[in-house]
């Protein structure tokens, strides 16, 4: 298995793991149906505003791990630099994770002209970010095993 | 994943050359490690200007480094 298939499926894990550990987190002590519309717009708000910077930060740790233990185990240099392949499977995979999250976004504007609770934007938005980053990796993971 | 329409002899031109390693033509082309493993096992068909690249290190020509089999090729007309 190669670098960039390893680093993937540990990029994947640890995407899992961070979202579900921070939704556990951050839903511990809220509820956005007993909520009201405002304390809902500032839990979400906030929701996004938190998740970004912590994922950046334990993804970076997480990866700083991969790259010692990687180092260890085979002995090998990661690649420092993105040649062709990199790059093409790269846009691949950016253009489908785009698509995933402009359908979520687009789904996310139902609950805005319908009955629906304003909180299932938030909700789909969220998720569509969550799908589209694991739509990304599956797909330079399914590229870098099956080939361009 | 279909058999790839273009094949190669890049393994078989490292053996050639000393058994040159993958990491050693890597470095001499400007890509890693696991392009050139794509590249051998016909998982991705290089640009034509990483083709010249690898082609000038074995000092021969990309036609007989590279093989197009238009028979596979799905989008032939």
């Amino acid at each position: 298995m190669s670098y960039q298939e390893k680093k993937n499926i540990m990029s994947l894990i640890s995407t899992v793991l961070i979202f579900s550990g921070y939704c556990l987190y951050m839903f511990q002590d809220f509820s956005p149906k007993e909520a009201t519309l405002e304390e809902n717009l500032h839990f979400w708000g906030s929701f996004i505003l938190i998740l970004i910077p912590v994922s950046i930060v334990v993804k970076i740790v997480i990866h700083i791990f991969f790259v010692i233990l990687y180092r260890i185990t085979t002995q090998e240099e990661e690649p420092d630099f993105m040649d062709e392949l990199d790059k093409l499977i790269e846009l691949r995979s950016m253009r489908n994770s785009h698509f995933v999250f402009i359908i979520g976004f687009v789904l996310a504007m139902v609950p805005l002209v319908t009955e629906i609770p304003v909180y299932y934007t938030f909700i789909t938005l969220i998720g569509a970010g969550f799908l589209a980053e694991l739509v990304s990796i599956s797909t330079q993971l399914y590229f870098y095993r099956k080939g361009i | 994943m279909g058999k790839s329409a273009i094949t190669n002899t890049i393994r078989k031109m490292r053996f050639l050359n000393g058994e040159m390693t993958q990491q050693q033509l890597a470095e001499q082309v400007g890509v890693t490690r696991q392009t050139i493993v794509a590249i051998e096992n016909d998982k991705y068909s290089p640009t034509l200007e990483l083709a010249f690249r690898i082609a000038k290190v074995f000092n021969t020509t990309v036609e007989e480094l590279f093989t197009y089999h238009p028979e596979l090729d799905k989008h032939k007309k």
